[in-house]
């Protein structure tokens, strides 16, 4: 083991012309650890998201990460085919809109295949079987695997998008509001899954969600953003149960207990 | 010998900004040990900051002044200045909480939550299975519960499975918020019988007892919270 954290986030700012998306937001984040990034839209949690994951170039600020070698470097120096690389291997994304982190006329096999396929596999079989079996841990039936996401209900989607992010072993995922826009009984499903999977595989977890519920269930710490700004940051349950800041006393006493 | 908690002018004052910046006195100066082996009951009226107290150890409240030295192995942590990993490393091997209330993670079974803590707390997967359905039967959850998620049982059955919780693994330190509250005497026998088999192993157990027979039963040390308090302002 190293003294390096998996990922160090410092002074990350981002301005869209005149208007901010994020200012100085820093962090570390280790194996194994979840941290939950919460605020209302606008707050700019979705802009941290898109620059963390290199979608967007930061107008400040460094985002450092150690390579699967051990080496830690500035994700936003290295080439364009090796960040390439990086997201389709070792990082992993998991959208809001499945469709955008799907291909929605491919079938089923073929979306998880093709991130197989990014990390060298080539073995049809193979490819086959372990798209079969991420199916089968995502509670995808597996006669479905032919069928394309479009014909899938949201739920399957999304868990077809975790079987794609996940069948590459990634250490680092990103999740962007994953169980939004979904039925209450189906959210439920699927963060049970998520949870499951993300303690059986140690994953490192950056997950922005509006919901507390969702923070409090899946994440360690917690970052509460608003207008771009940290506010408040923490261990989960002390935040939430202790919140210090204005912002955040009046995003916990929001909450409405069913 | 050393304290495994170490309590030194410890003060919480939380800040309502949502009520006009009301500010709550909960505790102030408050210092107090617990050893290997004791039973330190945190006594006062309701209201006088001992369930906060009991928080602020296991790191869910904040500290605004002093210091909760907790002994973890050879390290001494500050819980009221430490990291949250830190902190989240000293639940897992030091600190264990039985609370007010059953708080839990949704649709999981009663066994499974006992013995999931189990695993955390460091126990092999059968020891941990093994420890929880034999805590569970020790505290009288009827077998027919323990597949089902605790949220639709009495308050006496979640109390008993969040006790179950608490006791199934062997760490140094448990801190007790009035587990006893809704138990009949029965049942409360059962855990008088259970703290004081963790005292006989070493633990340092802080706790909040109303019952005055099981208070008598496994104090060795009674702090009156409301005693610093009134000190300080003295």
């Amino acid at each position: 083991m190293t003294d390096q954290p998996l990922l160090s986030v410092r002074g990350l700012t981002k301005h869209y012309g005149p208007r901010l998306g994020c200012a100085d937001i820093g962090f570390d984040l280790d194996e194994g650890e979840v941290l939950a990034v919460v605020g209302e839209s606008g707050s700019g949690k979705s802009t941290l998201l898109s620059c963390l994951s290199t979608e967007l170039a930061p107008t400040a600020g460094t985002v450092r990460y150690r390579m699967r070698d051990g080496v830690t470097r500035d994700v936003f120096s290295l080439s364009e085919a090796e960040r390439r690389v990086l997201m389709r291997t070792d990082w992993g994304f998991i959208r809001q809109d499945a469709a955008q982190g799907l291909r929605m006329g491919v079938s089923a096999g073929g979306n998880v295949g093709e991130r197989q396929m990014a990390v060298g596999a080539r073995h049809y079989g193979q490819i086959r079987a372990t798209a079969l079996d991420w199916l089968n841990k995502v509670e995808i039936e597996v006669d479905r695997v032919d069928d394309a996401p479009k014909t899938f209900s949201g739920g399957m989607r999304q868990r077809l998008q975790i079987a794609r992010n996940l069948v590459t072993q990634p250490r680092l995922v990103l999740m962007d509001e994953p169980t939004s826009g979904l039925d209450v009984s189906v959210q439920a499903r699927l963060l049970d899954l998520i949870r499951g999977l993300v303690s059986e595989l140690g994953l490192a977890v950056i997950i922005v969600t509006h919901d507390l519920a969702v923070a409090r269930l899946l994440s360690h710490r917690v970052l509460v953003m608003r207008g771009g700004r940290a506010v408040e940051t923490g261990l989960t349950d002390q935040v939430l149960d202790d919140p210090r800041e204005a912002y955040t006393q009046l995003l916990v006493s929001s909450v409405l207990a069913a | 010998m050393t304290p495994l908690v170490r309590l030194d002018a410890v003060s919480k004052t939380f800040i309502l900004h949502l009520r006009g910046e009301a500010r709550l006195e909960v505790v102030r100066d408050v210092s107090l040990a617990a050893h290997p082996g004791e039973c330190v009951v945190l006594g006062g009226p309701s209201g006088a900051g001992k369930s906060s107290l009991l928080k602020m150890i296991f790191g869910n409240y904040r500290c605004d002044a002093g210091r909760i030295l907790v002994r973890d192995g050879d390290a001494l942590v500050d819980v009221a200045a430490a990291e949250p990993r830190r902190i989240l490393a000293l639940r897992r091997t030091t600190l264990g909480y039985v609370s007010q209330f059953l708080r839990v993670i949704p649709r999981v079974g009663a066994l499974d939550i006992v013995t999931a803590a189990g695993r955390e707390g460091g126990l092999a997967p059968d020891a941990a299975r093994a420890r929880a359905q034999e805590l569970l039967e020790r505290l009288n959850v009827p077998a027919r519960l323990w597949s089902l998620p605790p949220a639709t049982f009495s308050g006496g059955e979640q109390q008993r499975v969040n006790i179950a919780r608490g006791f199934v693994a062997e760490r140094p330190v448990l801190l007790l918020d009035e587990p006893t509250a809704s138990l009949d005497a029965k049942n409360r026998a059962v855990v008088v019988e259970l703290i004081a088999a963790k005292k006989a192993a070493g633990t340092a157990i802080i706790g909040i007892f109303h019952d005055e027979d099981v208070r008598e039963a496994v104090a060795d040390t009674v702090v009156d919270v409301t005693h610093f308090a009134a000190k300080a302002a003295a």
